[in-house]
C-alpha cells in the first residue's frame, strides 16, 4: 500500500512529534485540532523540530522549512481526513473525548482506512468498539520525542486483524521504526509500569525524602536511565500523566495507581511540565 | 525545584569570561548539579540528554543574540561548557580574549 496522506488528529505535544516524524520521512499530513491557535502553535513546534534535527540525529532525513510546510495541511474540519490513507489519533486521554471522535472518524474516513490509536492507557478494544471497523483499529503507543524514538509499542485490540497490523508495519517501514506488538490491557506494558515509577517518585518528593533533582539523578546515574521519572513526567505532560493514572486506577481498581496529591496539585496550578515551562523542574528557555 | 538563570539577568555579556560564566551557570542550573568540569561532555557522561542540546542552543541564541545556522547545528558545538563558549565567541567574532 502506498501512503500518500496521513491524518493526524490532535496537535498537542505528541501530535507535534507525529507530524514531525511523518514530514521528515516525506509523507504529507492533514493535521486536525479544535482551534487555529493550537494548529499555529503546532506548526511552529514542528518547524522547530525539523530545524533541530541535525543537532539530535545523524540518521534522520534533513528537510527544509518549505518542504515541511508543503507537507502539512492544518485544519479544524474533521471531514478533511476523508482523503487520508491512514489516521493517527492523539487527542486527550479522556474517553468522553475519544468516543465521539472515533464515531465521527468512522463516518468520515474511507471504509478501508485503518485507525492508529495513540493512546496512553485506554483499551484499544474499547476504542475500536466506538467504530464499525473494529478490525481496523490498532494501538500505537508512540513516545516522546516521536521522531527520535526508533521503536514503538503496538497494541492489538481484541478484533484487530493481521491485515491492519501489516498495514501499520508498512507505514513504520517508511518511518524506519520497529514495533513491539503486545496484547491489549489498560496501560499496555509501558505505562502500566512507568506510571508507577512516576507516581511513586512524586510521593518520594512529597514526603521530602529527596529533591526532584536527586530522584532523577538516582535513576540516571545509578540505573543508567536516560531520564529520571520526574523529568519523564515533565516531558509527557503532568496533566496527561494524571489522566493516565486515573484510567489505570479505574481499570484495575488497584490502589497502587492512586494519583499522588502533589502531582495533581501541580496540574491544578498549571505546572504541566516542559510545555508550560514548569513542572517538577523548570524549563525557562523551551 | 530550581530555576535556571533567565535571559533577562544576563544582559548580553561581552567578554569571554562573562560568556563562559553565563553558559556555565545556565548548564549547571539546568542539569541541577553544583559543579561540572568545563570540558566534561554533557551528553556522553549522561548528565544531560540530547534534548538539552536544543535548550542550550535556544538559550545561547537568545542570550547572546546570535543566529545559529544549519551548519552550526552540530552537537560538538554544545557538548560542554568550553565547546559552547568557543562556539558563541566564534559567532560573535571574538578571536579569543
Amino acid at each position: 500500500m502506498e501512503f500518500k496522506r496521513i491524518g493526524v488528529l490532535g496537535a498537542g505535544n505528541i501530535g507535534v512529534g507525529v507530524v514531525t516524524d511523518l514530514v521528515l520521512h516525506g509523507l504529507c499530513t492533514v493535521v486536525v485540532d479544535v482551534s487555529d491557535e493550537i494548529l499555529a502553535s503546532a506548526q511552529a513546534a514542528v518547524l522547530n523540530n525539523v530545524r533541530c534535527v541535525p543537532l539530535l540525529s545523524k540518521t534522520l532525513p534533513r528537510i527544509t522549512r518549505d518542504e515541511a510546510l508543503r507537507r502539512m495541511v492544518l485544519t479544524t474540519r474533521l471531514q478533511d481526513i476523508e482523503s487520508c490513507d491512514f489516521v493517527i489519533e492523539n487527542v486527550t486521554e479522556d474517553w468522553k473525548v475519544k468516543q465521539p471522535l472515533y464515531e465521527a472518524m468512522d463516518r468520515v474516513a474511507r471504509p478501508e482506512v485503518c485507525f492508529g490509536a495513540n493512546t496512553s492507557c485506554i483499551s484499544i478494544t474499547q476504542i475500536a468498539g466506538a467504530t464499525r471497523r473494529s478490525a481496523q483499529v490498532i494501538g500505537i503507543h508512540l513516545m516522546n520525542p516521536v521522531h527520535l524514538k526508533p521503536t514503538v509499542e503496538v497494541i492489538r485490540g481484541f478484533h484487530t486483524s493481521q491485515q491492519t497490523l501489516d498495514t501499520l508495519l508498512q507505514l513504520f517501514s517508511v518511518l524506519r521504526k520497529e514495533a513491539i506488538v503486545v496484547d491489549d490491557s489498560p496501560g499496555f506494558v509501558s505505562n502500566r509500569i512507568s506510571h508507577l515509577f512516576m507516581n511513586e517518585a512524586a510521593f518520594v518528593l512529597q514526603d521530602d525524602v529527596a529533591t526532584a533533582a536527586q530522584i532523577d539523578q538516582v535513576f540516571k546515574q545509578c540505573f543508567g536511565h536516560k531520564m529520571g521519572p520526574l523529568e519523564t513526567a515533565d516531558l509527557i505532560g503532568l496533566d496527561t500523566v494524571v489522566r493516565s493514572l486515573d484510567v489505570l486506577y479505574e481499570s484495575f481498581h488497584d490502589p497502587k495507581y492512586r494519583c499522588c496529591p502533589l502531582l495533581r496539585k501541580l496540574v491544578h496550578a498549571g505546572h504541566l511540565g516542559r510545555k508550560t515551562g514548569k513542572g517538577f523542574h523548570a524549563y525557562p528557555d523551551e | 525545584m530550581h530555576t535556571p538563570t533567565s535571559e533577562s539577568t544576563v544582559a548580553h555579556p561581552e567578554n569571554a569570561a562573562q560568556v563562559k560564566e553565563t553558559i556555565r551557570r545556565f548548564i549547571l542550573s539546568s542539569i541541577r548539579m553544583a559543579r561540572l568540569d568545563d570540558d566534561a561532555n554533557l551528553f556522553e557522561s549522561g548528565v544531560a540528554n540530547s534534548l538539552f542540546a536544543v535548550q542550550l542552543m535556544t538559550f545561547v541564541e537568545k542570550t547572546f543574540a546570535i543566529d545559529v545556522d544549519m551548519d552550526d547545528l552540530d552537537i560538538e558545538n554544545f557538548k560542554s561548557v568550553n565547546a559552547t563558549t568557543a562556539f558563541v565567541l566564534r559567532k560573535k567574532g571574538h578571536l579569543g580574549d
